[in-house]
């Protein structure tokens, strides 16, 4: 038997219409976060008219991560962007912890040229950066158009994607071509029809406080100087729910958030303001946040599953960009985003350029944007890591790895004279058995790591 | 003695006030409408603890009481509801709802 159908988000349908001979724009993209924005840019820089939709008051307005921004895909369409993006602070200390409720291990990297142009991460507002990065869409000539949401779609003749109707007064817009670029609820790609069937399980929903401190505080207790910036994320954090955490800082806060698959959320009955409660009191974290004042609580969805629930990504008259295409890449020790969702926009402004100029959006023309992003990262990272996501919200990689290793350090790093030393090996094994995790596991577990990261 | 004080020089800040820190421009239409009758008979009531402003609250006769107005119009309820029909899920009019600025 078929699952009941979910409560859907639910805009106002399609509406068809004659398919028009003079469309008001080339191309609408609706959404300003940087996949839309990357859409537009490209396209304005072609020559191309564009709408830039945006259902908040500015880009950036409604979008939240945890975050950094890594800046590599940026070189390719802002030339050092480094000199005027808003940035917070140059990530140069990148640690991975890994916890138990009272146990905590840290790989903790840091690097001096992390810290220099071309530089690797930022951390940012993204109210900040959005806006940033749309005004240079405005700036090559797209049009923005906040404070209007597109409600549903117009059809032509042909039933090909002709349009989207806003919740403005006469609010139908007509272009020859639509880029979804909705974020990770995306109505319009499920509006669309290419979406089968998004489920809670692909999903988590990330929540987040940012805590002011004085700038030097930061400095002190991360162990950074100037606008160097420490980048923490954490596995293990959320009791019985799988997910992780993070600590991220910016010039004068810090951001502590939680990640949570919703199915265990679902079933948990735990709170996230809770579990980011937890995450702050744990030894390991708690020094480097008391006492700072919350300034501001945030929540948002991640398309979590990777390859595994990407839509179809284009249809006739219509391509899908960033979270709305499910780019977002949440792979552990990976969250990385942004980035993804420039990529693939870019890609897609790119692909619609090159429909335009053939006039010809049908989807049979469309599909070479799958070509396109395949020889990009944007989907080339989700083929080759499609086994990721699934690893990491394993309860192995949740709960029961970071008990082993967490008791294996704990046990080599006690002194237990007079008692004789183990030998590391025995150490291990009793580590194994106490965490319940089985050595068949472990290897099977180790080779799919391999596979996927490898 | 434990070496390790519970957490001190802070404490959690009430939900309100936690809720209050967040800006939201009000729209005169609830964007996200609950049936409070399709939620009778929902045993796992998920959106109670998972929706992160807490905006669904439980009453006595098993229904829902539901607010739109501090929304981070995130879709967790809508995706974590099993109960078809309950939840009509909306984006506010264009310029309303959540404003994030640190985020
Ligand atoms: C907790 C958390 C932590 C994260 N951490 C990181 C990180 O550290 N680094 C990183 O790179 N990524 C991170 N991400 C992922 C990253 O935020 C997203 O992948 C990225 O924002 C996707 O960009 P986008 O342009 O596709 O979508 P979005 O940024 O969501 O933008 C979509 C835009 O469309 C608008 N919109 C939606 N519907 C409509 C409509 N109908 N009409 C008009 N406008 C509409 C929205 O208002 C929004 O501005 C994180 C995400 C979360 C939730
Ligand atoms: S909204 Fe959905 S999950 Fe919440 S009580 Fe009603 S039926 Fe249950
Ligand atoms: S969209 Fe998110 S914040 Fe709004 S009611 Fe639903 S779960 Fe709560």
């Amino acid at each position: 038997m078929s699952k009941p159908d979910r409560p859907q988000g639910a805009p106002a349908g399609t509406k068809r219409i004659p398919t028009p001979t003079e469309p008001d724009v080339d191309v609408i993209v609706v959404g300003a976060g940087p996949a839309g924005a990357a859409a537009a840019l490209v396209l304005a820089r072609a020559g191309r008219s564009v709408y830039l939709l945006e259902r908040g008051p500015f880009p950036g307005s409604k979008n939240m991560y945890g975050g950094v921004i890594y800046g590599r895909i940026l070189d390719t369409l802002i030339p050092r962007w480094w000199e005027e993006a808003p940035v917070q602070r140059w990530v140069t200390r990148r640690a991975t912890m890994v916890m138990t409720p009272t146990q905590a291990l840290t790989i903790d990297y840091r690097t001096a040229a992390w810290g220099e142009a071309p530089y690797n991460g930022a951390t940012a507002f993204r109210p900040d950066f959005d806006a940033w990065l749309a005004d240079h869409a405005v700036a090559a000539g797209a049009t923005l158009v906040p404070s209007t949401t597109a409600v549903g779609l117009l059809r032509g003749d042909r039933g090909q994607i002709v349009g989207v109707q806003t919740d403005r007064p006469d609010g139908d817009l007509t272009a020859r071509l639509v880029i979804a670029c909705d974020g990770v609820n995306s109505f319009l790609a499920k509006e669309a029809g290419l979406y089968h069937h998004p489920e809670a399980e692909h999903f988590t929903l990330g929540a987040k406080e940012v805590l002011a401190l004085p700038r030097d505080e930061i400095e002190k207790r991360f162990g950074l100087r100037g606008l160097e910036g420490a980048d923490f994320e954490i596995i293990g954090c959320t009791p019985g729910i799988a997910g992780g955490g993070f600590i991220y800082t910016n010039l004068e806060s810090v951001a502590v958030g939680v990640v949570l698959s919703l199915e265990d959320l679902k079933r948990s009955g735990k709170r996230p303001e809770e579990l980011i409660a937890g995450l702050k009191a744990h030894p390991a974290v708690a020094p480097l946040v008391e006492g700072a004042e919350l300034t501001e609580y945030s929540a948002h969805l991640i398309p979590e599953a990777g390859l595994h629930m990407m839509p179809e990504l284009y249809g006739p008259g219509m391509l899908v960009a960033g979270d709305a295409g499910a780019f977002c890449l949440a792979a552990g020790i990976w969250l990385e985003g942004v980035n993804f969702a420039i990529g693939s926009g870019k890609v897609a402004g790119e692909v619609a350029v090159q429909a335009l100029r053939a006039g010809d959006t049908s989807a049979t023309f469309l599909g070479r944007y799958q070509d396109a992003l395949t020889d990009t990262f944007a989907l080339a990272d989700h083929i080759k890591l499609q086994g990721a996501p699934a690893l990491v919200m394993s309860d192995n990689v949740q709960r029961r790895y970071p008990e082993l290793v967490c008791s294996l350090v704990e046990s080599l790093f006690t002194v237990t004279n007079p008692t004789p030393k183990k030998g590391a090996l025995r150490l291990a094994r009793e580590a194994a058995k106490g965490s319940g995790v089985r050595l068949r596991d472990l290897a099977r577990d180790g080779w799919a790591a391999l596979r996927s990261y490898g | 003695m434990s070496v390790h004080p519970t957490p001190s020089g802070w404490s959690e800040v009430s939900f309100e006030d936690r809720m209050a820190l967040v800006d939201f421009r009000l729209s005169s239409r609830a964007h996200i409408t609950v049936d409070g009758d399709a939620c009778r008979g929902c045993t796992t009531k998920a959106c109670v603890t998972a929706c992160p402003a807490n905006l669904f609250v439980p009453v006595s006769d098993g229904s829902i009481v539901f607010n739109y107005e501090q929304c981070f119009e995130c879709g967790t309820c809508y995706l974590v509801c099993d109960e078809s029909g309950a939840i009509t899920w909306t984006y506010p009019d264009g310029g309303h709802g959540v404003v994030f600025h640190k985020s």
